[in-house]
């Protein structure tokens, strides 16, 4: 191996070998994949009319995103839910199908994630709905799910005296609760948690693509 | 002039276990004087990778303690468990690993080449950014501007001081390796040839495809598994075992038992091993026939690790003596185990049914330690005690602080490697039975997480250890010469 072309050429196919073949044909298979309507016409257009699925993230949701990324959120989360059969996330309620390629087009920034230290959340929007859950939860985790060892994200609220009359937007933490703040205190969320609920509500599967129909349960 | 050929003789004879080196006196003063032209920037990358070392081991004893104990250091938003987790690999990676590897890879190169390096004022330099760069990727992952795209984490805007500080240092091997004055070469050079050119292509190819101009859906999330596969087996790997045919061959003083297997386990190891990462991705939202090709590469895989540690134990066969007392054979010695482990474990994870279990649990995190850790850290940490006598001409001074840090640190590989891989196969054994309720599952992780946070402990002792022998090698001037290399007592 003393010939340097020779050897540089070889450094060179072994990569463009596996980018080619993984990569770029990725790309050319699923990059251009646009949002569908849940059944198609027979000719395989969308039908004129009905919604188009995937839906895209509007409004502070978007923002949400930011936190949910700046937070490092995807360390112990992923947002893919596995076939039914593979695992146990259909049993489990995390999702009523899989989730496809189409199903991230309108993601500019891919949160697949790779630990479950905590659940799938790519539908936690339709699992968990109620606002108040979130932010009890996120504010810290044991008041809504005893020995849960997901940090408190507490630095997204303020305790703050309350006033007059209590907050609108302050927590509802029950009584007698290690984390309820002290008599005369309340918790209210930031305009960060906000967004962040926000967010983890709008993390919906809750349609089906031409391609991916709703598992059935047995 | 006579003196200083005499004194080279000597340092070279004194840090070789075997005497019979085949190199004669001519080719020795040429290797002292390409050790001494590389001194300064050497060590520059050396104690810049120590200190990284030091913070990569805080945070991760910190992010590790909190997992199980999460209302540990709250409000206290920069060391959030998310952040202060992306920012101990992160540090373990940029920070420790690409310095240790500018410094080893280079020197190793040019001594292989026969090359004194020149112009080594820009290397520093060069250098210089890069930890800049590195230390603003980390502050802006404690900040709240990380990516969230694992391995990748840094703010997009620090890519590009760290590419072209990058360029500017991997074209000095490039450069020594094109004006050799030997007539072989070594298989290290391949390797590290090979890994020189790959880092910048995987890392800029992953840099525009996901953060730049992000591909659409999954596309990222495919460019992403290929990149941390091959950050793994394009980067590190081909430069651990370049070190390790380079200590193995050198400190023995023995040629390697085959030229011809080197040359399959290099070429079979470019071909397959860069296309293994997509079996992350099994029974993800991408198409079927894309997750099992990775299950096909990572079997393929096999003949790489089969020929490489062939030819490694062949060489060292019959000196396990010499091996075991040598320092830096001892734990090269751990990191070409460790190779063997993780490289089999890893084609075990890629078939579905193994994958169904252990996919997303700390299974995984164990997997990623054996690899990074066990393997990789352990042969450069066997490297530096090879290189350091060569920079300084001083010795080891200490044999029981390198006994504390190589035990400390097996027992943490081991205390790691089985609690989190015990912890994860039942974690995930438990999370495919839906009949449990998650949170259960969730709780019973707990003692095996404590049991990493013990292992983090050793690391630092382990870690402890080395750093207070290498700054005192390096500060502090011995009264009298040591005559002798510092080894391990019978």
């Amino acid at each position: 191996m003393k010939n340097l072309p020779l050897l540089f050429l070889g450094i060179f196919s072994t990569l463009v070998f596996s980018w080619t073949g993984l990569v770029l044909s990725s790309h050319l298979n699923l990059g251009y994949l646009t949002p569908t309507t849940s059944d198609l016409e027979e000719n395989g257009d969308p039908i004129a009319g009905e919604t188009l699925y995937p839906i895209e993230l509007g409004g502070i949701a978007k923002t949400g995103k930011d936190i949910y990324i700046d937070q490092g959120c995807v360390a112990c989360h992923t947002q893919q839910i596995r076939p039914k059969g593979f695992g146990s996330d259909f049993e489990r309620g995390w999702g009523n199908r899989q989730t496809v390629a189409r199903d991230y087009v309108y993601q500019r920034r891919v949160l697949l994630g790779s630990m479950r230290i905590g659940p799938d959340l790519a539908n936690v929007g339709s699992r968990l709905s109620t606002k108040d859950w979130h932010y009890n939860h996120l504010y810290n985790p044991r008041i809504t799910s005893p020995g849960s060892i997901m940090p408190p994200f507490s630095h997204l609220f303020e305790i703050q005296q309350v006033g007059d009359e209590p907050s609108r937007n302050a927590l509802n933490i029950p009584e007698g609760s290690p984390y309820a703040p002290p008599t005369g205190y309340e918790v209210v969320p930031t305009e960060r948690a906000d967004a962040l609920v926000a967010y983890l509500l709008n993390l919906k599967v809750d349609y089906e693509l031409p391609e991916m129909k709703f598992s059935e349960v047995e | 002039m006579y003196e200083r050929k005499k004194a080279a003789f000597k340092m070279s004879t004194d840090t070789t276990i075997s005497p019979g080196s085949s190199l004669k006196l001519e080719g020795r003063v040429q290797l002292s004087r390409i050790d001494a032209s590389l001194k300064n920037a050497g060590l520059f990358f050396l104690i810049s990778a120590m200190l990284w070392l030091m913070v990569g081991t805080f945070l991760s004893i910190v992010s590790s303690y909190k997992l199980h104990t999460p209302d540990f250091m709250v409000g206290s938003e920069w060391m959030t468990y998310g952040r202060a987790r992306a920012a101990s690999y992160s540090v373990m990676i940029y920070g420790w690993a690409n310095n240790a590897v500018y410094c080893l890879a280079l020197w190793m190169m040019a001594r292989l080449s026969r090359g004194e390096v020149k112009h080594k004022g820009l290397l520093v330099v060069s250098g210089i950014f890069w930890n800049v760069g590195v230390s603003l990727g980390i502050l802006g992952i404690l900040s709240g501007r990380m990516t969230s795209v694992g391995w990748l984490d840094f703010p997009q805007q620090v890519a590009p001081i760290l590419v072209i500080s990058y360029l500017l240092m991997g074209i000095w091997g490039i450069s020594s390796f094109v004006n050799r004055k030997t007539d072989e070469v070594f298989v290290t050079q391949w390797y590290f040839l090979a890994a020189l050119f790959w880092f910048p292509w995987i890392y800029t190819v992953a840099q525009a495809m996901i953060l730049f101009t992000p591909a659409r859906g999954v596309v990222q999330s495919v460019t992403h598994v290929w990149f941390v596969h091959n950050l793994f087996g394009l980067w590190l790997t081909p430069m651990a075992l370049g070190m390790a045919y380079y200590l193995f061959s050198k400190v023995l003083g023995k040629p390697l038992h085959s030229y011809y297997l080197s040359l399959i386990g290099f070429w079979t190891l470019a071909l397959f091993s860069s296309w293994i990462g997509i079996k992350y991705l099994i029974a993800g939202p991408v198409p079927v026939w894309l997750q099992s090709s990775g299950t096909i590469a990572s079997v393929m895989f096999l003949i790489p690790v089969v020929v490489i540690a062939i030819n490694w134990f062949a060489t060292i066969n019959g000196n396990l003596g010499a091996v075991w007392k040598s320092p830096t054979l001892r734990f090269t010695l751990v990191g070409a185990i460790c190779f063997l482990i993780v490289s089999v474990v890893g084609v075990l994870v890629s078939f579905r049914p193994v994958s169904e279990v252990v996919q997303f649990t700390h299974f995984m995190d164990a997997h990623q330690h054996q690899g990074v850790y066990g393997f990789f850290t352990m042969i450069v940490f066997g490297a530096i005690y090879f290189a350091m006598p060569r920079f300084t001409q001083r010795e080891w001074p200490s044999a029981s602080l390198i006994w504390v840090h190589f035990w400390a640190a097996l027992f943490g590989i081991l205390v790691y490697g089985v609690g989190m891989s015990l912890g994860g196969v039942l974690q995930g054994l438990q999370l495919n039975d839906a009949s449990l309720p998650f949170l259960d599952v969730m709780h019973s992780t707990v003692p095996w997480l404590a049991s990493r946070t013990i292992a983090e402990i050793l690391l630092v002792i382990a870690h402890s250890a080395f750093f207070i022998n290498f700054f005192w090698m390096l500060l502090v001037k011995p009264s009298e010469p040591q005559q002798s290399p510092t080894l391990f007592e019978e």
